[in-house]
């Protein structure tokens, strides 16, 4: 197989405070492939998030990994000097965040804002660079790019604000583009254009992309493979096809209930009573065991750790061991 | 905006007329000014010609108007003390206060700016929180107290600037300066630095504490995703939107430093304004009081006005739509 | 390390705890305790507000009895005897054999009685203001808040100074003298009335359309009586925060306009006073009438500060 383009294993994200250190992330391993999107769902607080940051290097402080690794193409990027990873920001792995009317400076007109990123990583001319800007903007969609490009941030509607923020993750031509609920503070009637616009141009260009979110629907409609976060851990991780349509672990089953059918909003995890405990008050075993409508006796002591069950599935799920979950099931 | 700058155009004129009764309230009721004038020799037949003279008997209204004429044309009457035209004691003494605010303003500014930059950006180094330690005694410290400090420690132990005065001045037309003689300079030391310290430590306080603000938001978070450069993310992206709202309180510290100027001038003998007012206010006389009330209200007024027009220019948020933006 | 003490006592004993206990373990008292610069500076402004209290007892000499000043005593330095007389004196003496120490204590006394009245004075005139603003709305509202944003624009050391400097010239010449305290009193006060307005009424306008207010209007219950009892308990420790600022500043802003020379009579120097007496000996040498008194004023300024800006943070954890 070929080397996957994005590469984390094991990684341990920490918190110290003064209750005691709290593990955010606690040993996730996945792979990214070149060209494919991976759909990383979650409840908020399941870590999403923190993995994005911890990829791109940017956990705020005093958080930091505290374990495991992330490769970049078979290079480890989480322990290079600030400087070198600054050069891989943007570059080769773009970002999008959450709320567009907060991304941009309001301060520098859109052009400003993106000649800067193309010139800060391809050496190319201020009029080359305001050349390339116009021309992406078009592509995400901006009407008239060549005038608009030179309005501020808050000429803008949030949507095209969005779009503005996909052309600047973009314009240094990234390999990877991580995309952290780009859709979530957007207008309900924009937010599938704006999920095309970002898969349609990553595609063009042959980028990868992670896509966060806790709308389990955008993923079924986007993405190749999705993971499953659950207190900071992996519950799940597969073929979107199959995990959507016949998903293994209890907590991500619960999950499928929640995707909206085509007209009604959706309740988030309805099927499954309690909430995600909090990071100081993870439980003993399986982190999902007092919710897990399946749970038996070894959930509540021993934690599983993912098993691979063929077709690039893996799931966290002692329902899943070979070794014990009949007898157990059973006795 | 254009609406917008009326309204506030009109609000400073409301303002300044509630001062001018004020000002005016004093000159009509404390004391006598007849008697003042006259003295107590005087018959009743001339107090009451001079009551009519100066228009005593006129309504409250018809003297309330006079006022306000006689003081935009700059007429204050005269000090009982000095006895001189109020406006020529003031004009006299202006340069001394405006030389004195203008150079701890650039003072305050300046170092305010870069320790509250770097404050903010080496948050945990053991030279930041020394600073900041250093600048909560700053701020407790009264101004007078600093002067005098600076006075016992500068002038009387080291003996190294002198403790009051201007030094040698130049007469550069009615405009008096003493940035022109070695010793005027040295003379403008003490009161410069006493006169800004206070000013200097709540500007790096605003500094670090918007900085850090600034440095939470999403914009810079993305800005560092983007693999900006530190000095392109910090000064670049952080600190120009720091400016925004440091801008307007800053400009609205000059006024500060003018009113404290009185407290830096009668600890330094600085022949001022400020020490002028001070001698009036213990002395009841009221032409100088009126006269600086008005004044230092003006000045208030009119640096309100610049700092929110300053705003447009520096947010374009707040500036006319498209018209002015695209250029 | 205390607190788990504590808490295992309170642990091992069924009965509730009693008040003192809970005064001792509420967050902020624990807070207290567990913050070395609140306690410092609570314990020096403590100390300091107590000896300036009880000056009359515990000062070695009255420096205001004329009769009791030895003029030989003069210009004694620290902690040494006169030479003359063989008198000693812990802070020195003046040129008229006033013990340093013990005007110290007097000044402090008087700058802390004005400091208190000052802040009382604006606190309730604030409080009172911010309310029926918040409450009436109105035009009641933007009359008072207008005045505020205006004041607010000017130092409100400044607004003091104008206020006394135009007081004393409705004062008849007679008076002056006596009436100069509370002139100061009452010019520092309406300098600094415009942080409670405000605070208060923004916390009345709040509390104004809780359905429980909402509800006592309805049966009718005195405007007056709602303020008192529904909203005034709400903003309490806003109001207590900015009011041990507003201690400190006001200790300051008082010390400033005696310094000046427009504050308290000379007869009675606060330690403004003191330091502008002081000023005068730092060219002869005498540097200890001016060193004392400015430190006690810093002691006394900075440790309210302190208290003030740990309050604050304490009562509000979100600001930090």
């Amino acid at each position: 197989m070929a080397e996957p383009l994005l590469s984390v294993r094991d990684l341990v994200v920490e918190f110290p405070t003064r209750r005691g250190t709290l593990r955010a992330i606690d040993r996730i391993s996945f792979d990214i492939r070149e060209g494919e999107v991976l759909g990383m769902v979650g409840e908020s607080g399941a870590g999403k998030s923190i993995t994005g940051n911890a990829i791109i290097g940017l956990i705020e402080p005093p958080g930091r990994i505290a374990g495991g690794e992330i490769l970049l193409k078979g290079t480890r990027i989480d322990d290079l000097p600030p400087e070198k990873m600054r050069r891989i920001r943007g570059r080769r792995i773009g970002m999008v965040f959450q709320d567009p009317l907060t991304s941009l400076n309001p301060l520098y007109t859109v052009a400003e804002q993106i000649i800067e990123t193309i010139r800060t990583h391809l050496g190319v001319s201020e009029r080359e660079a305001r050349e390339r800007a116009v021309a992406l903007l078009d592509r995400v969609g901006i009407p008239a790019a060549r005038r608009r490009i030179d309005d501020y941030p808050h000429h803008f509607s949030g949507g095209m604000r969005q779009r503005v923020v996909i052309a600047l993750a973009l314009c240094a031509e990234p390999e990877l583009v991580i995309a952290d609920e780009p859709t979530t503070a957007l207008d309900v009637s924009v937010q599938a254009q704006i999920i095309d616009v970002l898969k349609e141009i990553c595609a063009e260009r042959g980028a990868a992309v992670m896509l966060i979110t806790h709308d389990m629907g955008v993923i079924a409609e986007t993405a190749d493979r999705v993971a499953v976060l659950y207190a900071g851990r992996m519950a799940e991780i597969g073929p979107v096809r199959d995990v959507v349509q016949d998903a293994e672990h209890p907590y991500t089953r619960g999950l499928m209930g929640s995707i909206p059918t085509l007209t009604h909003a959706h309740d988030r995890l309805t099927q499954i009573p309690g909430a995600m405990p909090r990071l100081d008050n993870i439980p003993q075993g399986c982190a999902f065991n007092p919710r897990c409508p399946e749970a038996f006796d070894r959930c509540r002591v021993e934690r599983p750790d993912p098993i691979g069950r063929g077709g690039g599935r893996r799931v966290a799920c002692w329902l899943y061991d070979r070794a014990g979950v009949k007898e157990a099931g059973n006795g | 905006m254009l609406a917008y700058i009326l309204r506030r155009l009109l609000q400073s004129v409301v303002v300044m007329m509630v001062v001018a009764l004020v000002s005016f309230s004093l000159f009509r009721f404390v004391g006598d000014p007849v008697s003042t004038m006259l003295g107590q020799e005087a018959t009743v037949a001339d107090r009451e010609a001079l009551r009519e003279r100066l228009g005593l008997n006129d309504p409250f209204v018809v003297q309330f108007a006079d006022f306000v004429t006689r003081a935009v044309q700059g007429d204050f009457g005269i000090s009982y003390r000095l006895q001189q035209p109020v406006t020529d004691l003031i004009l006299s003494r202006l340069p001394a206060t405006l030389e004195l605010a203008a150079i701890s303003g650039i003072f305050a500014f300046v170092l305010g700016l870069g320790l509250g930059v770097y404050t903010a950006l080496k948050r945990r180094g053991w030279l930041s929180n020394a600073i900041m330690t250093a600048s909560l005694i700053g701020v407790s410290l009264p101004t007078f107290l600093i002067g005098v400090l600076l006075i016992w420690i500068f002038a009387v132990e080291l003996q190294w600037l002198p403790s009051f005065g201007r030094g040698e001045v130049v007469d550069l037309g009615w405009w008096r300066t003493g940035l022109l003689t070695p010793s005027g300079r040295a003379s403008l030391v003490l009161p410069a630095v006493t006169l800004g310290l206070y000013q200097m430590t709540l500007i790096m306080r605003l500094v670090r504490a918007e900085m850090l603000e600034v440095l939470r938001a999403d914009y810079i978070k993305f800005a560092r995703a983007r693999g900006l450069s530190d000095r392109a993310v910090n000064f670049g992206h952080a600190l120009k939107n720091t400016l925004v709202p440091v801008i307007t309180i800053t400009g609205l510290q000059l006024g500060s430093i003018i009113a404290f100027a009185i407290i830096t001038e009668t600890v330094f003998q600085w022949p001022g304004v400020g020490a002028l007012f001070i001698n009036s206010v213990q002395f009841v006389d009221v032409p100088v009081m009126a006269a600086y009330l008005v004044l230092i209200a003006l000045v208030f007024v009119v640096i309100n006005l610049i700092v929110d027009l300053l705003y447009y220019v520096v947010d374009p948020r707040l500036r006319a739509d498209r018209g002015a933006a695209g250029h | 390390m205390a607190r788990t003490d504590h808490e295992t006592a309170a642990a091992s004993t069924p009965r509730p705890p009693g008040r003192l206990y809970r005064a001792w373990d509420s967050d902020l008292a624990h807070a207290f305790r567990t913050s070395p610069v609140a306690l410092v500076a609570g314990i020096v402004a403590v100390v300091i507000i107590l000896a300036a209290a009880l000056a009359p007892w515990i000062a070695p000499h009255d420096p205001f009895d004329p009769g009791s000043l030895v003029l030989m005593d003069g210009f004694t330095p620290p902690m040494t005897e006169n030479e003359f007389t063989g008198n000693f004196y812990l802070l020195g003496t003046d040129d008229q054999g006033r013990d340093v120490f013990s005007a110290i204590l007097y000044g402090a006394r008087l700058s802390l009685f004005v400091g208190f009245s000052a802040v009382l004075f604006a606190m309730v005139l604030g409080v009172t203001l911010g309310l029926i603003a918040g409450y009436r709305g109105g035009w009641v509202d933007s009359l008072l808040m207008r005045i505020a944003d205006v004041q607010l624009t000017f130092p409100s050391i400044l607004i003091a100074l104008l206020i006394f400097g135009v007081a004393r010239g409705f004062i008849p010449p007679g008076y002056r003298e006596a009436m100069a305290i509370w002139v100061l009193i009452v010019a520092i006060g309406l300098s600094d009335w415009v942080q409670y307005a405000r605070v208060v009424r923004g916390a009345t306008m709040v509390e104004k359309s809780k359905e429980y207010v909402q509800a006592a209007r309805v049966i009718g219950a005195h405007p007056a009586k709602i303020l008192a009892r529904h909203i005034l308990p709400n903003v309490m420790g806003p109001v207590l925060v900015i009011g041990t600022i507003g201690l400190a500043l006001a200790i300051i802003a008082e010390a400033t306009l005696s310094f000046l020379g427009v504050g308290v009579p000379p007869t009675q120097p606060s330690l403004g006073t003191l330091i502008r007496i002081g000023q005068g000996f730092l060219f002869s040498g005498e540097w200890w009438i001016l060193l004392f008194p400015a430190l006690a004023l810093l002691a006394l300024a900075l440790s309210v500060n302190l208290l003030g800006d740990w309050l604050r943070d304490a009562l509000n954890p979100r600001l930090r």
